[in-house]
């Protein structure tokens, strides 16, 4: 009864979700079954089109690459400021933190910039005469990678970060005490202690790299297609509604089932708490 | 961030040395994260009229150049008001959202809570072709209110992260105190919750203007003319005309969330040693 007040401060937020969040995603998933005709030929192309096939495993194996990646740079850099002392430490959160909101069009400009064929590194190489020709570095599968494990090692970063912080370092030097040497502690001790941060990590990258939309579309440049440019492609150029809703579907359906199969692992609302403040 | 590691990570100095392949890796991650970025400007900074960097000397045509064009003014303005907007339709909705949950604290509120977070699981590409396709018999489409919207209610999820965390340090006696004393909903709220999680409010009012000032994907769907903003213009410039405005623009925009960000640390910092 006295609670009814409290809900009252709920309802703003949960109405204009419901009403302008939840309501058009809804519709998203009532599309890919309905147009053209209702029915689930859309979700036949899964298995009969080679196309949607292509850019599914082309999306995969870049994600894939891409938490690999974020997780290797994103461990040594994470082990660095758990180590560091605490003046050094706020200076590599400083290198974390900052990309992480500097706006995702301002980098891949950069990268652009940076990698284009008369780009400052073409140019730098040709002029050092490591090369004679401008190397492919944009525009292409590589350009997309590069692009993206910059944008995601700050996500990979912060759960293992997390993780690390909670070790005891009295584990440490007593396995040290006993005669370990430091290969030996990081294998056999801080690795394994660190493992669920790697795996929150993982799948944070991994559900973010799915539906990555700029960076790709940018250092693509139209060639390498992952899912998010395919889905905006049918519905803006082909007006292929059903198939781009239902490759959209496929996404939340593949990122939720991801979550629940590793909500025992990882700790949604710590993972989210972390990233985002 | 760094403030919120606790004393007992000192231990691990000097017990434990991180190898040299370690802490090179390390280094040059930190390096890849943060030259790209800086590389922007001595780029904008170029006498040249391409994209290069300064070959005689520096010269400031580019951001003359920014500053002075209606077309880019006109998207900075706009970017501005949406975010804005946006920013406290968030902070309004996402707060009194997270005070709720929190007082209430029932598996339907942790649900409620879950639902809040969706728009930072759900790639922002689906709900902008939904949002495409809601929007248009609601007449909303490339309108500054449907923007508004789009961008409020994206950015509710940070606010009420932010704020519930606020809210977890907040002994909640004081809250039943109040009451107890007859203060009223509205009272408790304005006297006693609002002022002590503040710093919550603030850190995630930045976040969600920022959210808002950033987006591209949602405007690329629900804006076409009427509505340009800022991340639309330089979208169009990567894609046809790669000019040293463009690094001109950059520089300005990594000034600009320098200093929402150096806002929030010393928020943050005054209201721990405080």
């Amino acid at each position: 009864m006295k609670l009814a007040g409290w809900w009252l401060l709920i309802l703003p937020a949960l109405l204009l979700v419901l009403v302008f969040y939840v309501a058009p995603i809804v519709q998203v998933l009532a599309i890919s079954v309905s147009e053209p005709e209702p029915g689930f030929a859309n979700y036949e192309r899964l298995l009969t089109s080679e196309g949607v096939q292509r850019v599914i495993i082309t999306t995969l194996r870049i994600c894939l690459i891409t938490t690999a990646l974020a997780l290797l740079l994103g461990y040594a850099m994470a082990y660095a400021i758990t180590l560091a002392s605490p003046r050094a430490r706020s200076w590599w959160m400083l290198a974390v933190l900052v990309p992480l909101w500097i706006s995702v069009l301002v980098r891949a400009f950069a990268w652009v910039t940076l990698l284009r064929r008369q780009g400052l590194v073409n140019n730098t190489l040709m002029q050092a005469g490591a090369i004679t020709e401008p190397l492919a570095l944009v525009w292409n599968e590589f350009g997309i990678l590069v692009g993206m494990v910059h944008y995601m090692v700050p996500f990979a970063v912060l759960p293992m970060l997390a993780a690390m912080r909670e070790i005891d370092p009295r584990l440490l030097a007593a396995a040290r005490g006993l005669g370990a040497t430091r290969g030996q502690v990081f294998r056999q001790v801080f690795l394994p202690l660190s493992m669920p941060g790697v795996i929150a990590a993982g799948v944070l990258v991994f559900i973010f790299s799915l539906g990555f939309y700029i960076t790709p579309a940018i250092l693509g440049g139209g060639k390498t297609l992952m899912v998010a440019e395919w889905i905006s492609l049918q519905i803006l150029d082909l007006i292929r509604w059903g198939l781009g809703t239902m490759m959209a579907t496929m996404l939340v359906l593949t990122i939720l089932v991801t979550l629940l199969v590793f909500s025992r692992i990882v700790d949604l609302r710590r993972m989210f708490g972390t990233g985002g403040t | 961030m760094a403030s919120t590691i606790g004393p007992g990570m000192s231990a691990f100095h000097g017990t434990h040395g991180a190898g040299p392949a370690g802490r090179g890796l390390a280094w040059v991650t930190a390096l890849y994260l943060v030259l790209p970025i800086l590389i922007v400007l001595p780029v904008a900074l170029t006498d040249q009229r391409y994209l290069s960097l300064p070959q005689e000397g520096l010269s400031l045509q580019h951001f003359r150049t920014v500053l002075t064009s209606p077309e880019w003014l006109g998207s900075i303005w706009q970017s501005f008001l949406i975010a804005i907007a946006a920013t406290v339709v968030s902070v309004v909705a996402g707060t009194l959202c997270a005070i709720g949950c929190w007082r209430i604290s029932r598996r339907s509120t942790d649900l409620v809570r879950l639902l809040m977070l969706l728009p930072l699981i759900i790639p922002s590409i689906v709900y902008a072709i939904g949002l495409y396709r809601y929007f248009g018999p609601l007449g909303l489409l490339d309108r500054f209110l449907g923007v508004v919207i789009a961008h409020g209610v994206t950015g509710i999820p940070y606010v009420v992260i932010t704020v519930s965390t606020a809210l977890a340090a907040f002994d909640p006696r004081l809250e039943q105190a109040a009451r107890g004393m007859g203060a009223s909903l509205s009272q408790t709220l304005r006297w006693v919750i609002l002022p002590r999680i503040m710093p919550g409010i603030v850190s995630g009012a930045i976040f969600a203007f920022i959210h808002s000032w950033d987006e591209l994907v949602l405007v690329l769907f629900i804006a076409s003319r009427d509505v340009f903003t800022l991340p639309r213009r330089i979208w169009d410039g990567i894609n046809e005309n790669l000019d040293p405005a463009m690094a001109a623009v950059a520089v300005l925009l990594i000034l600009f969330t320098l200093a929402l960000l150096v806002a929030d640390r010393a928020l943050r910092r005054r209201s721990e040693g405080g």
